[in-house]
């Protein structure tokens, strides 16, 4: 596809998405009490969008994985949260 | 349009699913062993869920003119508990000869811990012994990359294990790569909220192109959407995909993938 043809498609998704992202960040601004890593961890991932390479998604994802390759001891709970908290 | 739903739970999707789902083209649906969203207490549970999904599943889609074929395994989710998924996988033999089961899935990994990591070995050893396809679910969101890694070095730590006879399934941009650099196939789950939506998913296609990939919507009795193979085939024509090559991701692939087990035949091969 020429680059005009991707603008055509998905320009307007994505001015949808940036919006909704944005508007996101000003409601927890607005929100009482502390955020938490899940934030930060945000706000590190968007570092990405200004990278110079068509990597931007893969790197966004790695910024919010678990890095570490040693197995947990035990599982705690089922579920994930979107982010990697910290070795801690 | 033809295609194949090859990861659908289909024993939480309504009749409607079914319909929808054959008008829309499916030609098969594989339904991995899955979580029920709690955990089963007693290997009984696991029995009357393989004879569902061996027995009455099959019966249901039939009425739909659809094939319907399995995977057996105590899913990641339910494997912190040793001691009963050693009960389970002691049965899973003796369902391994009924007709629609293509192989040991979906195993894996939920959250990396060193349990999930004895069961998914036992499950690697089971489907080694009895020469069955595997199909390998990795974790949600952050433990995905970690999880991925783990598995891969469990498989490739097991000598009769081919690795084309593998499917990781749940592959994003920072996974893809390292399952098809073993040699394995990838399966990308097109879901509203995580994993791929349709756009990332043909963006995957473009950059790794389409050899040993394939497409699920993995609906299940969370937030998906058992449409979205055909949706996503409709996006790859907007981006100007032809008929042929769209097939050949949606319908030729899981084919060369599911054939590698002889019991996956569909009746009318045709386009
Ligand atoms: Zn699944």
């Amino acid at each position: 596809m020429t680059r005009q043809q991707v603008l055509d498609l998905y320009f307007m998704d994505a001015r949808c998405k940036l919006i909704d992202l944005a508007a996101f960040l000003d409601r927890v601004d607005r929100g009482t009490g502390e955020a938490d890593f899940r934030l930060s961890a945000l706000q590190d991932s968007l570092k990405a969008l200004s990278g110079a390479e068509p990597l931007r998604a893969k790197t966004v994802l790695l910024t919010l994985s678990d890095p570490t390759l040693e197995p947990a001891a035990k599982a705690l709970g089922k579920g994930a949260v979107g982010a990697w908290p910290g070795a801690n | 349009m033809r295609y194949i739903e090859p990861h659908g739970h289909m024993v939480s999707r309504t009749t409607d699913d079914y319909q929808d789902m054959v008008t829309a083209g499916c030609a098969a649906v594989c339904e991995p062993a899955f979580w029920a969203g709690f955990d089963r207490s007693t290997v009984h549970g696991f029995h009357d869920y393989f004879c569902q999904l061996t027995d009455f599943e099959p019966k249901r889609a039939a009425r739909y003119g659809l094939p319907h074929f399995s995977w057996l395994c105590i899913n990641p989710k339910e494997s912190e508990d040793v001691k009963l998924a050693e009960e389970v996988i002691g049965i899973i033999p003796g369902f391994l000869q009924r007709s629609n089961v293509l192989g040991i899935g979906e195993i894996g990994l939920n959250k990396n811990s060193r349990n999930e990591m004895k069961v998914l070995e036992m499950h690697v050893d089971l489907a080694a012994r009895h020469e069955q396809l595997i199909l390998v679910h990795t974790p949600h969101l952050e433990d995905k990359l970690k999880g991925t890694r783990l598995i891969l070095d469990v498989i490739r730590s097991d000598s009769r294990i081919q690795p084309e006879r593998v499917l990781i399934d749940h592959v994003e941009e920072h996974t893809v790569r390292l399952v098809l650099d073993r040699g394995h196939w990838g399966g990308m789950t097109l879901y509203p909220v995580s994993k791929c939506s349709p756009a990332r998913a043909v963006d995957i296609l473009d950059v790794c192109g389409g050899d040993r990939l394939w497409m699920n919507s993995a609906c299940d009795w969370g937030e998906s959407v058992p449409l979205a193979i055909p949706r996503t085939a409709l996006e790859m024509r907007r981006r100007g995909w032809t008929a042929e090559a769209v097939d050949r991701v949606i319908y030729q692939n899981p084919i060369r993938f599911l054939s590698q087990c002889p019991k996956f035949k569909l009746a009318a091969e045709s386009a």
